[in-house]
């Protein structure tokens, strides 16, 4: 028990240290930018239309009161985390007045939907097809796929997403291209809706699945390559365990503690390839929330929707590393 | 090298199927040095062109002739990445073999923050920073936050190499014959870990050429000047898919997939002569 306290330990310091450089770093990077959000602000809401001086006067300094740009920076900085652990961003500037947070909550669990889905699948079956690959490593059919699986990983998310797009949306048009569900269907349990649901996700979540399928399956075929030449192994093949119990018992089991490591470290890439589908497909999740931000230069919601994915990110991390030590029975003795 | 290489060549299929596909694609964006047209001018040329013989790839509803844009727009891609893996292969270099070579508290604090920055997601604070700099937001700015961001994995693994050379008799010979740390590091251990510097160089390469393409074809880097993602940006700002204008995104996306699928084949052939174990794999021992 002392070495999972330990381990514990370990891994609740790591988290919190996540939280606060990311949250530190989304502080520096918009504080020490030469850019004035205010002034930017401002200045985008000048081009709408001609406001005379004092207003602009009182909007600039109701933004400031806002950003909390009072202040000394130490004085500003701890303000920022107020605001962070309150989960107050202010209002958003392009939605105004909906609070940036409520905008957030709204996204957030279209975006958790789609990665954990998507994660799922092309964990499992980088797995499966990489396990399989470093076993039976004469079959043909099991070459050529995972030469296809290969060739796709270097390709980004954005490219593998448009590729599928032009193919079912214009070329043989048979998947909904745009959005997270049907407009006209009120959301709930009905079965139009969940239809409509799975429509709407299948071309970002195979975008995601395509973009994750290659990193899984080449790590899983080459620590299985490495463990069928292990002494257990070889043993086990001589003393005449099948082959199907080798493969399961001994090898993907032992092969699958540290892919479930890569998992954990994966999440913030997956995250980022999550954020350019969203946005290819105008899916209604955070990261296309984040980059409409940028594009309309609402700086609150921007900032707010960094934090929060930093500490989504990590959040998911830690929930990783917790069942960790329920799988590999090392960490819990050690 | 060209012993290496010629080998390579001729035993590893792989190997030169990647080393054709990067080096036509090199040449063809090292063509844009003489193209007869400037690559950042718009509405030279008759727009909406499809392919043909005086256009080969069509032309764009900007004027642009297709075929030169995407030399010129591969050269500043291939750069950009450049760019970043030199860079981020410094800051690997120096904190991974620092943290294994030195050990104690100086690895634990450097690991920590490496494990730190593993975890947290790159795109959203590139969009941050891309956001506050707007139009300060130059390709060199770009390609150092990005290098910040892409040296933690391989740090990881240059620490692991460091730290069995750590414990080999001629690092004591080493330090007995009086060497200091920077010396052991560049003269002895360096050798050792260059392997694996070039190997992660590679992927690193993929990785940054993915990130441009990622953020140019949102429109978050300089605009006018060209690259991949930059067409595919200005493509879709125009409608080209509605519109039917397909070889002005088609051609871009074979282009940057050849790039990877080439730079992908190097990455794991070369992989494969660093470590040997899974070339006697491949042969079936």
């Amino acid at each position: 028990m002392d070495g999972f306290a330990k381990y514990l330990g370990r891994r609740l310091f790591q988290f919190f240290l996540v939280i606060f450089l990311g949250v530190s770093l989304a502080f520096l990077i918009t504080n020490l930018s030469p850019v004035d959000p205010v002034e930017q602000s401002v200045a985008l809401m000048t081009n709408f239309g001609a406001t005379d001086p004092r207003s602009v006067e009182l909007m600039r300094q109701a933004l400031q009161e806002l950003y909390g740009l009072q202040g000394s920076m130490l004085e500003q900085y701890l303000a920022f985390w107020g605001r962070v652990i309150r989960g107050d961003f202010g209002p958003s500037l392009s939605a105004f007045p909906t609070p940036v947070m409520s905008l957030i909550m709204g996204a957030l669990p279209w975006t958790i939907g789609l990665l954990t889905l998507s994660l799922v699948i092309s964990w499992s079956l980088g797995n499966l097809l990489g396990a399989l690959a470093g076993y039976y490593r004469s079959n043909l059919l099991l070459k050529l796929s995972g030469a296809a699986v290969m060739a796709l990983h270097p390709v980004p998310a954005y490219i593998i997403g448009l590729c599928l797009l032009l193919a079912f949306g214009f070329i043989w048009p048979i998947l909904p291209i745009s959005g997270g569900a049907q407009m006209n269907l009120q959301p709930g349990l009905t079965l139009d809706y969940l239809r409509s649901l799975i429509l709407h996700g299948t071309l970002p979540a195979l975008t995601l699945v395509f973009v994750g399928l290659g990193s899984w399956f080449i790590s899983m075929r080459s620590l299985v390559s490495n463990i069928v030449t292990d002494d257990h192994v070889v043993y086990a093949e001589l003393g005449g365990v099948s082959s199907n119990k080798i493969f399961s018992q001994y090898v993907a089991r032992n092969a699958l503690l540290p892919q479930l490591t890569g998992l954990a470290l994966s999440l913030g890439n997956v995250f980022g390839g999550a954020v350019i589908t969203e946005f290819l497909f105008n899916y209604p999740g955070v990261g296309r929330l984040m980059i409409q931000g940028i594009y309309r230069g609402d700086y609150a919601l921007v900032l707010g929707v960094t934090t929060i994915s930093i500490i989504a990110v990590a959040v998911a991390v830690f929930i990783i590393d917790l069942i960790y030590p329920l799988i590999d029975p090392r960490v819990r003795l050690s | 090298m060209f012993k290496i290489l010629r080998d390579l060549l001729r035993y590893n299929i792989e190997f030169a199927i990647g080393f054709v596909l990067t080096l036509a694609i090199f040449l063809f964006a090292l063509a844009h040095f003489w193209a007869p047209l400037p690559d950042t001018a718009i509405y030279l040329l008759p727009p909406d062109m499809p392919p043909s013989a005086q256009y080969w790839f069509g032309t764009t509803s900007r004027g642009q002739d297709v075929l030169w844009q995407m030399s010129s727009a591969i050269w500043n891609t291939m750069l950009f990445g450049l760019t970043v893996t030199i860079l981020s292969r410094l800051l690997a270099v120096a904190i991974g073999m620092l943290s294994g070579y030195l050990g104690g508290r100086w690895d634990q604090a450097l690991m920590t923050l490496n494990d730190t920055m593993i975890a947290l997601p790159n795109i959203p604070i590139l969009l941050l920073v891309y956001f506050v700099m707007r139009d300060s937001m130059s390709w060199p700015v770009l390609a150092a936050t990005a290098a910040l961001l892409g040296w933690n994995y391989d740090a990881r693994l240059i620490r692991s190499v460091t730290l069995s050379l750590r414990s080999r008799e001629f690092t004591r010979h080493a330090v007995f014959a009086g060497m200091s740390v920077p010396q052991i590091l560049v003269r002895q251990h360096l050798p050792y870990v260059m392997p694996v510097i070039f190997f992660t160089a590679m992927n690193n390469l993929i990785w940054a050429i993915g990130l441009e393409v990622t953020l140019s074809v949102l429109g978050f880097s300089d605009i006018n000047r060209p690259t991949i993602g930059g067409m595919i940006y200005w493509a879709n700002q125009h409608q080209a898919i509605i519109a039917g204008i397909w070889w002005w995104i088609a051609f871009p996306i074979i282009a940057i997939v050849l790039l990877f699928l080439g730079l992908f084949l190097l990455a794991i052939s070369v992989n494969e002569y660093i470590d040997p174990r899974s070339r006697l794999s491949r042969m079936g021992a």
